[in-house]
């Protein structure tokens, strides 16, 4: 126990594990988010300054002392309405011009099926299934009366469709500079599938498949977490969310495949 | 029969009278602050040092002497519910509101004294079987206290104790809201009209008319889970859930988020009815002493009955990661932006009014000019949580959880604090020990930004909420120092409340005793009556002579509502 | 030891009201809010899925129209029961609130065979939303009439004691009970359409 003690405190006053500000970001949309992130900081820091200063300004200037008695006369100040109304405009202008055209083009413009690589994301109690529809491009038929250990969503590899789907668990490999579209659904309770370092965050919610997509622009490993309290696994709900070159998952795909057809055999 | 002669369990227990029926309140909310409090301090130790034995209790709690993920989000779901619904809500609303509205509208009690003595004891009783769900079998409940189905569904048995115990806390809330509008409407001394009401007297008719609008979908919302779990219904559960690899024998066609919905709309003008009160009392503080006349007064009222309005038409702003569409999420960023403008009015309203006092450092002024700042820093981070796209980082992280205890801990708990400085002569007709109240707010001060500041810093990072051992992820681990700080600060900040609760209990006789029945030369109606008041509050009728705040244009002495004339 | 809280039996000049009609009215508000979350709960579920049962074929109309019609009458008997004592005739109110509670009775009677039938059928609140929604907000409606008969026996029972010593705050709480009365039967007519006839 002492031993832990100690090495939390020798990371503190060595000043490990205090890092902050935003996670490194290899989506294509992320740039406009942390934009709005970040001038909206500037913005509340402006303003927080502004009140502190003039508080504290008052707090010395207005201190009850020897010789100086409060102004009880009616005040009016115009100033600080032109100053709300200033705030409310700048607020308008964020709705419209930064926060409304990111969620719209999230929500509505989604790539082309054809040219993206579509995967459905199962999250259950407390794991990702991450169901890749194979060569064909096609998602095999899937049964909730078909789920036991070794099939996690259910697919039925008797489907023509399902017999070359691949179903990784916790491990959501995509390639590089491709739209990847996520349908996301969840088989028990609400999981909030997050992925840091894409800016992307979505509920998965039992009885709904919520699509959503984003594209990658650099390579790296990730992890997947999960946002939403989802009960006693919730803080080891832990995936991987590998960008890889188009090689590399090619070649997983092909390793995949193998591994299936010697199942098969 | 006088009120003297009465014996002792009706005087103090089963007492009608709103005196002792908020001093009720406000030492059963102390309790349950404190509990809730000491729930974070077991939560805390888990967070900084991650599955290491709690030292001499943790035998007690658990087999290994740590936390278990079991046990851990038990906690973190209790802290909330008591925190909100058994500690602040009880104490802004029950506490101040019950001692102080009647006092302030002259009044010689509540409308309905034994209602009010009922809303006390159904809220007790929902207190201790909020207590007892520790015993059961299982633990506590263990799924937030946003209590979202399926999960909430599915969990263990202290869900429904939960639930009763919530059924009971709602209904003592509506009683208490209806007395409290009837009291402030009808009973109001002859000459108070509603534009010379004192702005914690506006604070608290909102706030009570929030609680007696928004409060009955959660009941209903609860007595719909209820059924999901007591009697095999599936209004929050859909077909073919799979839970642990088996299918779930229900029916099926139930929708998860119509929980979502009812709770939010109850939830977010609950975030009002923890603020309001504070904001109240705060005003009234300051006015106080400022020693002039509050700027924008009808601005500020104004701005409190917007705000009241609109907060019931910005919930759905906690649902945006709920695959929510453009226009819907459109007009929820909208109305969340609008709610924001009042809230500046009302901050900037009592900057302005500091502006030419004379300010008096008192242990309460203290508290209520430290609120404005962190009241400020809790609202400001609102704004990037109320913009869906940066919500989608931000949603769900520790940045969520800095923001609302912004609001709630150093800005809530703050003001509720001065107003217990400020008005414990009223109280008690003694003052509180200075030095003991700077002592504790200094520390406090400083240990509540220790705490709570660096939670934006790894909410940044994008550190989840609810996380039993967040160095399970890499970005969680490379912050994990900050969560030996914050809690290193939160016990620093449970021992700052040792030198408050000493005070409040040996003041009680020990006491400095107030000069006369307005030691503070404040200008409200409560100031009127004697310190403490006796049973009729007010043995003649008092009557109201001019807007509250007022002072002498010519000698710049105070004028309290209750003087007939200059001089 | 009682307080003396103005307002009690005569109304407030400047509002109009009694205190306990003024708090009445935030109590059926408050209620208002409870059934409308419940019946949008309705309609969310409602919408949600495509085999949503038509309630005139599950449910029996027949007894539910029966049901409507006493309630109905019993909100007649309790605006009687009220402007009998406006007029200074206690026996008058007290047969009309008399009339007022067998009604009650009656629809629960009523009630309890209807969920009889379904119970016997082995049909519960886990038989299907429909029946769970059904369940739900007519046994909720069961409890405040349950609510309002325990009300209004004790008004026409011991609590009638207090027209002697104070007859118009005796006045307001019939009043209040009648308002209540009709609240709970306004809910019935909207319960009614929206569960037996769509």
């Amino acid at each position: 126990m002492m031993e832990q003690l100690a090495k939390a405190w020798q990371d503190v006053l060595n000043k490990r594990g205090f890092e902050y500000g935003l996670p490194s970001d290899v989506s294509t949309h992320g740039f406009a988010i942390d934009n709005l992130i970040t001038t909206l900081h500037y913005f509340m820091a402006l303003l927080f300054v502004g009140w502190g200063i003039y508080l504290v300004y008052c707090l010395v200037r207005f201190r009850e002392r020897e010789g100086h008695t409060a102004d009880v006369a009616p005040q009016h100040f115009s100033l600080p309405k032109y100053l709300e109304i200033g705030v409310v405009i700048f607020e308008a202008c964020l709705l419209v011009f930064f926060s409304y055209p990111v969620w719209a083009k999230l929500k509505t413009d989604f790539p082309d099926r054809e040219t993206s690589l579509v995967v459905r994301i199962t999250a259950e109690q407390f794991a990702w299934n991450i169901h890749y529809p194979g060569k064909d491009g096609k998602f095999g038929k899937t049964n909730i009366d078909l789920i036991d250990g070794t099939n996690p969503v259910g697919l039925d590899r008797e489907d023509p469709n399902g017999k070359d789907d691949i179903v990784s668990i916790n491990q959501f490999n995509v390639p590089v500079g491709k739209p990847v579209i996520v349908e996301l659904g969840a088989k028990d309770v609400i999981h909030g599938f997050f992925l840091p370092n894409a800016r992307v965050k979505h509920d998965a919610i039992p009885g709904m498949v919520f699509p959503l997509w984003f594209e990658t622009k650099e390579t790296g490993k990730f992890e997947i977490a999960c946002a939403q309290l989802c009960g006693v696994g919730h803080y080891r709900m832990k995936g991987y969310f590998n960008v890889l070159t188009q090689e590399e998952y090619d070649n997983w795909i092909l390793e995949e495949e193998e591994a299936l057809k010697e199942e098969g055999a | 029969m006088s009120h003297h002669e009465m014996p002792f369990w009706k005087k103090y227990i089963f007492s009608t009278d709103h005196k002792v029926i908020g001093l009720q309140y406000g030492i059963t909310a102390t309790f349950f602050l404190l509990f809730g409090f000491f729930l974070m301090i077991l939560m805390r130790w888990q967070l900084a040092y991650p599955g290491v034995e709690i030292p001499l209790i943790g035998k007690a709690l658990t087999e290994t002497g740590a936390l278990t993920p079991e046990l851990y989000n038990a906690l973190g779901a209790m802290h909330g519910t008591i925190m909100i619904f058994l500690g602040v809500v009880p104490m802004g609303v029950g506490a101040f509101g019950n001692y102080l509205v009647p006092l302030q509208v002259g009044a010689c009690d509540m409308a309905f004294p034994k209602l009010n003595m009922m809303s006390y004891w159904v809220y007790f009783v929902g207190g201790v079987i909020m207590m007892m769900s520790f015993l059961m079998p299982g633990g506590a409940a263990a799924s937030g206290w946003t209590s979202y189905p399926p999960l909430s569904v599915i969990s263990n048995n202290a869900q429904t104790v939960w639930l009763l115990s919530m059924v009971f806390l709602i209904t003592s809330s509506l009683l208490g809201s209806v007395n409290t509008i009837v009291t402030a409407i009808q009973l109001r001394a002859k000459g108070l009209n509603f534009m010379r009401w004192p702005i914690h007297v506006w604070a608290q008719v909102t706030t009570a008319f929030l609680l007696l609008l928004a409060f009955p979908p959660l009941e209903g919302a609860a007595i719909l889970q209820l059924a999901d779990r007591v009697f095999g219904s599936s209004f929050f559960l859909p077909s073919g859930l799979v839970v642990s690899g088996e299918k779930l024998g229900v029916a099926g066609g139930g929708n998860p988020l119509l929980w979502q919905h009812l709770f939010w709309f109850l939830a977010h003008p609950e975030v009002y009815v923890l603020i309001l009160p504070a904001v109240g009392v705060v005003c009234e503080i300051v006015t106080t002493n400022c020693r002039k006349p509050f700027y924008g007064y009808k601005t500020m009222v104004y701005s409190i009955l917007f705000l009241g309005f609109m907060s019931f038409v910005v919930w759905a702003h906690h649902m945006f990661m709920t695959g929510m569409g453009v226009t819907l999420s459109s007009f929820f960023q909208a109305t969340t932006m609008i709610i924001s403008i009042p809230s500046v009015i009302i901050l900037t309203t009592i900057l302005l009014t500091l502006w030419g006092a004379s300010i008096r450092f008192t242990v309460p002024m203290l508290f209520a000019m430290a609120f404005l700042p962190m009241f400020a820093i809790g609202g400001l981070t609102g704004l990037p949580l109320g913009l869906t796209a940066s919500d989608i980082h931000l949603h769900d992280t520790y940045y969520v959880i800095g923001h609302f205890h912004y609001v709630v801990a150093p800005g809530t708990l703050f003001a509720l604090m001065g107003g217990v400085y400020y008005w414990y002569p009223k109280f008690s007709g003694r003052h509180m020990n200075e030095f003991l109240g700077k002592l504790h707010f200094w520390v406090s001060f400083v240990a509540i930004n220790f705490v709570f500041m660096p939670m934006f810093l790894m909410g940044s990072k994008g550190v989840s909420r609810r996380m039993y051992d967040q160095t399970q992820y890499s970005y969680g681990a490379s912050t994990q120092s900050w969560n030996v700080v914050m809690s290193t600060a939160a016990f620093v900040l449970l021992l700052a409340q040792i030198p408050f609760i000493w005070n409040m209990f040996t003041a009680w006789k020990t006491g400095k005793k107030v000069q006369n029945d307005n030691p503070w030369e404040a200008t409200t109606l409560e100031w009127a009556a004697s310190s403490p008041p006796p049973h009729e509050n007010f043995p003649t009728p008092v009557e109201v002579y001019r807007n509250p705040y007022s002072y002498s244009a010519t000698t710049r002495k105070v004028l309290p509502q209750f003087i007939p004339q200059e001089g | 030891m009682a307080v003396h809280i103005p307002y009690i039996d005569k109304p407030n000049p400047v509002t109009g009201v009694t205190n306990a009609k003024l708090g009445i009215w935030l109590f059926l508000a408050s209620e208002v809010m409870l059934f409308g979350a419940l019946f949008s709960a309705l309609i969310t579920l409602r919408l949600g899925v495509s085999d949503w049962p038509h309630g005139y074929d599950v449910l029996n109309v027949p007894l539910a129209t029966v049901n409507t019609v006493v309630l109905i009458f019993s909100s007649v008997t309790v605006v009687m029961a009220w402007a009998a004592l406006k007029m200074h005739n206690l026996k008058q109110f007290k047969t009309y609130m008399s009339l007022t509670l067998l009604m009650s009775f009656i629809f629960l009677g009523i009630k309890a065979v209807e969920y009889g039938k379904k119970f016997s059928h082995g049909i519960s609140p886990a038989t299907s939303n429909f029946y769970a929604i059904y369940f739900v907000i007519t046994g909720l409606h069961g409890l405040h009439i349950l609510g309002g008969i325990i009300v209004n026996a004790y008004l026409l029972g011991p609590g009638s004691h207090m027209w002697k010593s104070e007859p118009e705050r005796f006045t307001g709480r019939i009043e209040c009970a009648g308002l209540y009365w009709h609240f709970v039967d306004l809910v019935w007519i909207f319960l009614f359409p929206i569960l037996y006839l769509l």
